[in-house]
């Protein structure tokens, strides 16, 4: 039980010869809010599908829950990033949530009482559970992200993994998933993978930057270090100011020297 | 009108509208959500070479052409699953050589008088009994098979990589699913032609697609639309002594159409 949620050792990863990761040391512990920052390109979403299993590291090793990825699959709650393919797709609201709860052994059409049980009940814990016989295709962009975090809880995971949850949301729905996210991590790791440093909200409780190697903050900040990883610039030169409105800000802690 | 049903060739006519429909709309609705529809053209016209290589042999049609589009098949589910990036050019490369490698092979054979106009557009108007009965075990398997794995299916269709880490065997079901498109193809172009076929197996489902809030209803609404589509099709075509294939797919792209500019106002 108290494996890592998150260990990887001397994971490297590249596409015919172009390396995508180098050399990427990493451990969080289970019961963390991670926030996996950095520049689109950076290796974000590689990252994520080897957490996922859906890529081979081409050297070192990923662990998930103490597991291999391919094993630890069913333990982890994933959401991939919403796109506007498959707007139309004609399905109810409660019948997406319940593929969350699939497995290799569903057959014909017809789901068990305990499986729409707890598919209601997710949709319940995301707020959406009145919108459940609604045609998936008629819900705003929040309302939509938010069945799919209930399609990922309703497979009972200990870890949720969120690609981009908050791009395709307007700034009040991003707000009110924030809060969500920080309730939902009370009870389990959540994992959420951004471009936008703007989702560093008060619930997140590290920081992870990839830029072709991962920084690990274990504090919900970006240290100008990170900042300068990111997006190319020296940690005391940074031609980028940081400028967002509305949230207590604590991004730009003093730099500390590392031990 | 209703001397229209006096005539044997028009109730078989019916009877094959009705079962070609049932058949398009279970995989019409799978091809149009999955965004395969370029794969079952490629694979509809690849089947000709199906027809070629068995005039060639001198081997019965059916079962070579069948044997045939399943291997175009297997080859395409291949080329699409996964790496979609230059899949379309495989499945366009595959689409002409299929057609072509029928068409050399027609010329090789000696005796025979070249059909591609009958492969094309079908004949409605002579379908015998016994096609019928082969649509209708065709329409209970797809039936049969697309109820057993229904979850299975939507969860693909709606989110492939989702319903892999889920352990639903993915791979598999594109595969399963590419067949039925070849095997379905095949029996029905026999009936009604090639450009019917796509025409059925596109226009319904994108009709039925709309507001809809389940696969199957997606399913049996596309069905619905055909069975329409091909019944006033039929009835005029017998008013106006018009080519039965065409008026069939002139009904459906008119409504189309129709529906396209009642959609655009709305919006």
């Amino acid at each position: 039980m108290n494996e890592p949620a998150i260990e990887l050792k001397g994971l490297s990863f590249g596409y015919d010869g172009s390396p995508v990761l180098e050399g990427v040391n990493l451990s969080v512990p289970q019961g963390e809010y991670l926030a996996v920052l950095g520049p689109n390109g950076g290796g974000k979403t590689t990252l994520l599908k080897l957490l996922l299993g859906l890529e081979q590291p081409t050297a070192g090793t990923v662990r998930v829950l103490g597991q291999e990825p391919s094993q630890a699959s069913r333990l982890v709650g994933y959401m991939p990033q919403l796109t506007s393919q498959g707007r139309d797709f004609p399905i109810s609201v409660l019948q997406t949530a319940l593929l969350g709860r699939l497995n290799s052994r569903s057959w014909w059409p017809r789901w068990p009482r305990r499986d729409r049980d707890k598919a209601m009940e997710c949709l319940e814990r995301v707020g959406v559970e009145h919108l459940a016989d609604k045609p998936l295709s008629d819900l705003s962009g929040g309302q939509r992200q938010r069945v799919f975090i209930a399609r990922a809880l309703a497979g009972e995971p200990r870890m949720l993994l969120l690609d981009e949850p908050t791009a395709s949301v307007d700034p009040e729905g991003r707000a009110s998933l924030q809060e969500l996210l920080g309730e939902l991590a009370k009870t389990l790791t959540v994992v959420l993978v951004s471009h936008d440093l703007s989702v560093i909200s008060r619930h997140v409780s590290c920081v992870a930057c990839v830029n072709r190697t991962v920084h690990f903050h274990p504090r919900p900040e970006v240290t100008p270090e990170m900042f300068g990883m990111m997006y190319q610039c020296g940690p005391h030169s940074c031609p980028v100011e940081m400028i967002a409105h509305g949230i207590p800000h604590r991004v730009l802690a003093p730099h500390e020297v590392k031990p | 009108m209703i001397d229209i049903l006096s005539y044997d060739f028009m109730r078989n006519a019916l009877m094959a509208g009705l079962l070609a429909s049932v058949a398009c709309g279970i995989i019409g609705t799978l091809v149009v959500v999955n965004r395969v529809v370029f794969v079952a053209g490629g694979i509809s016209h690849a089947a000709y070479g199906g027809v070629g290589l068995a005039f060639f042999l001198g081997l019965p049609v059916l079962p070579v052409t069948v044997a045939f589009s399943l291997g175009v098949a297997a080859l395409m589910a291949k080329v699409t699953f996964g790496k979609r990036e230059r899949a379309d050019t495989v499945v366009g490369v595959l689409w002409a050589a299929g057609m072509a490698f029928g068409i050399i092979l027609m010329d090789l054979t000696h005796g025979y008088n070249v059909d591609l106009m009958s492969f094309l557009f079908g004949s409605i108007l002579s379908v015998p009994q016994s096609d019928l009965w082969l649509m209708a075990g065709l329409d209970t398997l797809l039936v049969a098979v697309v109820a057993f794995a229904y979850r299975g299916f939507l969860a693909m269709s709606f989110d492939p990589e989702f319903a892999g880490l889920r352990g639903v065997p993915v791979k598999l079901l594109h595969l399963a699913m590419l067949c039925m498109i070849a095997v379905s193809i095949v029996m029905i172009i026999r009936v009604v032609g090639l450009i019917l076929v796509i025409a059925l197996l596109t226009i319904p489902p994108y009709l039925a697609e709309r507001g809809g809030r389940s696969l199957g209803g997606m399913m049996t609404a596309s069905a619905l639309y055909s069975v329409l589509f091909c019944l006033s099709g039929l009835a005029l075509s017998y008013a106006f002594d018009l080519t039965s294939g065409a008026s069939i797919i002139a009904v459906a792209t008119v409504w189309f159409f129709a529906s396209q500019g009642l959609k655009g106002r709305r919006a």
